[in-house]
């Protein structure tokens, strides 16, 4: 008992939670506020701000990068029709035409076209992203273990909402047809993720290196958070 | 004399008729069945695989060229240029009627790809047509005919052409008729020695644009040109032509143009011809410069060439030149580079109308006694030729010079190896035959007669093409197709030579009345003219309804503003004889002149969707306007 107690007050992280398991005179929530306060005002070492700095390399490689792929591949389309989205823009294989055919052939079942001009995302994304990039260099210098939980949190509703977004974009395009198209076809939502049968066309929709880079960012800042697991907050 | 000839050839006919029945059998396979199997695999082109050549046949009096691949044979697609072809749409355009002009025919014989420093640059195919005296460039960009030129002043019968220089500066054209000149001058053809005359032109070649113009012309007696083919390497600045009327026959030609031993073969510095021009040695005729070779040392000089000759053909080096004389059994072998130094010496035997005539015996390095009938002769790079001998029925391959003392004191020596063709060869050719790096693989015999070579067609029968393996010391016949009439020479190109686009970019297109979005798409009116720029895509035309009146001139301009692969429109426009086909990103334009009122539905010609069916439109003509109307009247009873 003497021997732990005397270890009490020290910032080693497993002798001390056990310190406190037996320091009867404390509540439980006061304990968990103050673990909780010491945790976010932890500096990060030098290694965690480095790699934050790797980080904003991946924040700014996803604009050199697409973040998904769609292709469309048909018996007489063999070598596929291809869309890339950019976070700033839509790019369509062989100098755009492909996004034409795309539209020329989705008018047979009433789809709206597709085109850059609608997607208002393509504007706030790529602000979005230079603003993580300033965060993450704001972390980056104030070095406090709470920076990374902000950057996370923030992130992670960046890219869930962005996702939503785009599966909104997919099924508006698949369940907004007009009902006096050629052909009819029952409402349906193109795949995100995987392949997909719609009429001759299989779809294929993949994530590609751009959100790669992005979900490197999310590992980036779980990185850098346990590199610095065992530096010690300074109390004033 | 003929007979004497034949009499003496039988036996070795027979002999080498004994010896190919030797060659075909296989030590190991006395039966030949594995041999002809890996043989037809080796020309087997499986579904969805490709051919590794072009081969581009001439299609003799359908006007066309029809283009197969190599090996398979398998016909790909026809290229319409002297005559119209609705499957294409072509001559019902403004641009491809104006180019076809009045001719609705025209007879293709000799097709020639363009080339860079003696090699094949895969930019344009040029062919000639014999019936209307003009010249044809396709572009084998898109495998269309892009110009017409003629019919070309002071010639008749454009038999002797396309043949196309080392770097393509020329192409050349010998006229088959001689006529008198100007044209138009009537002089009866019993005056033929005195009044008609023959001619040697030289067509030059844009080297950009490949644009083609008459740049002169060699004047020369009557005699009749057959048949050419241009220098390389030390012959580079030179032509050959043959002839066959010497005797300058004017009727009964198949005897009294066959009299003499030897026909004169023309051979032509065509540098020196351009020199010539340069200096102002000519006469403008017709507005071609036109050079009395009499006049111009230097241009022209003659080769007696042994009998009634044919083809006269350069080797891959230039230093051979190939002369088949048809109506006997040998074929002469000219030594150019003895050719230069009797030119120099003036080893000449003497002249005919001031044009000096080369020592035969100075040039001639030998006749091989290839067999009956030699007319055309194909080079493989590794110093063997290939004679197709019609009479005979066979392919001769045999060895150039140089030859050792033995092999010259008996060039039957020379004659490696005979194959059976079925029946009556024409042309061979051999891909790259007429560069200085023939392919040497595949060797494509054109055989004039098919007969009971195919399932019954009634009477009037295709060609047939037989394919035939070069690469053994053997030849071999790998397989057979049939062509409609009548390919009479073709050229082969690796496929991969070719910069062949699949759509017209946008961006190319510069039709002044061009649109690409449909609120653009209209029909406007001036005066009685009627203009429509029309969209064609997937699937509807743009407008749909387009209205006239009759007397009207109305004019479509119709651009197909897809840019995919494959998706051609055409339209149709029902008992207006009017058929035109736009490719994707491609703008034509088309006038008719309306005569009746009535609904004139059109319709997209090219199946293109699975709403093709419903691609479709009213042209809706209304009777005259009252005014109009009662002029008509006016005017009619007097018709």
């Amino acid at each position: 008992m003497l021997n732990q107690a005397s270890k009490t007050g020290k910032d080693d992280g497993a002798p001390e939670t056990r310190a406190h398991h037996s320091t009867a005179e404390e509540p439980a929530t006061r304990r968990f506020l103050r673990r909780e306060r010491l945790f976010l005002a932890r500096p990060l070492n030098l290694a965690s701000r480095l790699v934050l700095l790797l980080g904003v390399a991946f924040l700014i490689g996803s604009f050199f990068f697409p973040l998904w792929q769609i292709r469309l591949v048909a018996p007489q389309y063999r070598d596929g029709l291809e869309l890339k989205v950019y976070s700033y823009e839509l790019r369509a294989g062989n100098n755009g035409q492909h996004l034409d055919e795309i539209n020329l052939l989705n008018h047979y079942i009433g789809m709206k076209p597709i085109q850059q001009a609608d997607f208002v995302e393509m504007t706030w994304i790529p602000f979005a992203v230079g603003l993580f990039v300033l965060l993450t260099l704001r972390a980056t210098v104030f070095g406090r273990m709470g920076n990374l939980v902000d950057l996370f949190m923030l992130f992670s509703y960046f890219g869930l909402f962005s996702m939503a977004n785009f599966y909104y974009r997919l099924y508006t395009y698949g369940h907004d047809l007009d009902p006096k198209a050629a052909m009819t076809i029952e409402p349906f939502v193109p795949v995100i993720i995987g392949k997909n049968q719609i009429a001759n066309f299989t779809q294929y929709s993949y994530p590609m290196t751009g959100s790669y880079l992005f979900l490197g960012f999310v590992l980036v800042l779980l990185f850098a958070a346990w590199l610095s697991r065992k530096e010690k907050t300074l109390v004033e | 004399m003929k007979l004497r000839i034949i009499k003496t050839t039988v036996p070795a006919i027979l002999g080498s008729f004994l010896l190919l029945g030797a060659a075909g059998c296989n030590k190991h396979d006395p039966s030949g069945a594995q041999d002809r199997k890996s043989a037809a695999e080796q020309a087997y082109v499986a579904p969805g695989e490709m051919d590794e050549y072009y081969l581009f046949y001439s299609g003799g009096h359908s006007g066309q060229i029809y283009v197969s691949g190599l090996p398979s044979m398998r016909h790909i697609v026809t290229i319409p240029v002297f005559a119209p072809f609705p499957g294409k749409g072509y001559g019902f355009d403004d641009t491809t009627r104006a180019m076809l002009g009045a001719y609705t025919w025209g007879d293709v014989h000799h097709p020639a790809l363009s080339k860079k420093d003696g090699m094949y640059d895969g930019r344009w195919l040029f062919v000639n047509d014999n019936a209307n005296n003009r010249l044809a460039r396709v572009s084998l960009r898109d495998f269309k005919t892009k110009q017409i030129l003629g019919p070309i002043p002071n010639t008749s019968g454009n038999h002797g052409s396309s043949f196309v220089t080392e770097s393509s500066e020329y192409v050349l054209v010998g006229t088959r008729f001689s006529i008198p000149l100007p044209k138009g001058r009537y002089a009866h053809p019993s005056e033929y020695k005195e009044e008609y005359t023959g001619m040697l032109t030289g067509i030059k070649v844009h080297p950009e644009t490949g644009e083609m113009t008459v740049a002169w012309q060699i004047l020369t007696p009557p005699f009749n040109w057959d048949l050419a083919s241009t220098g390389k390497g030390p012959s580079r600045d030179w032509a050959f032509f043959t002839s066959y009327n010497t005797e300058m026959a004017h009727t009964m030609m198949e005897v009294n143009s066959s009299q003499l031993d030897r026909d004169l073969a023309a051979f032509v510095n065509w540098r020196a011809a351009e020199r010539a021009v340069a200096e102002n040695k000519f006469e403008l005729l017709d507005g071609v410069p036109v050079i009395d070779p009499s006049k111009a040392p230097g241009v022209l000089y003659y080769l007696p060439i042994g009998k009634s000759p044919h083809g006269i053909d350069t080797d891959p080096s230039g230093r051979w030149i190939v002369g088949s004389g048809k109506l006997q059994p040998s074929t002469t072998v000219v030594d150019f580079e003895k050719v230069l130094v009797a030119v120099e010496k003036k080893d000449f035997e003497g002249e005919n109308r001031g044009v000096p005539i080369l020592r035969y015996t100075s040039v001639v390095e030998g006749e091989v006694p290839v067999g009956l009938g030699p007319l055309h002769t194909q080079y493989d790079g590794r110093g063997n030729a290939y004679t197709s001998l019609y009479i005979e029925s066979v392919v001769a391959k045999w060895k150039l010079p140089p030859w050792t003392a033995e092999e010259k004191a008996n060039l039957e020596k020379v004659v490696l190896d005979k194959i059976d063709v079925h029946y009556n060869i024409g042309h061979l050719v051999i891909g790259g035959s007429d560069t200085r790096e023939p392919y040497g693989d595949w060797l494509v015999a054109m055989n004039k007669l098919s007969a009971g070579r195919h399932i019954p067609t009634g009477p009037g029968l295709p060609e047939t093409s037989q394919l035939i393996d070069i690469r053994g010391d053997k030849m071999r016949m790998i397989s057979e197709a049939f062509t409609d009439k009548e390919p009479h020479f073709a050229q082969i190109i690796r496929a991969d030579k070719l910069s062949t686009i699949e759509v017209y970019p946008k961006a190319e297109n510069k039709h002044p009345e061009a649109v690409w979005s449909m609120t653009d798409a209209k029909a406007t009116r001036q005066g009685d003219q009627v203009k429509v720029n029309m969209i064609a895509v997937r699937s509807r035309f743009v407008p749909d309804i387009v209205e006239a009146q009759v007397g009207d001139t109305i004019t479509f301009h119709i651009t197909n503003v897809e840019q995919t692969r494959g998706m051609s429109h055409g339209i149709g426009v029902n008992e207006l004889n009017m058929n035109v086909v736009v490719d994707p990103g491609e703008t034509k334009t088309f006038t008719m002149k309306l005569t009746e009122p009535g609904i004139f539905p059109f319709y997209c010609t090219v199946f293109c969707s699975a709403l093709h069916q419903e691609m479709q439109g009213y042209l809706a003509v209304k009777p005259a306007s009252k005014t109009a109307a009662v002029e008509k009247e006016s005017v009619e009873p007097s018709l």
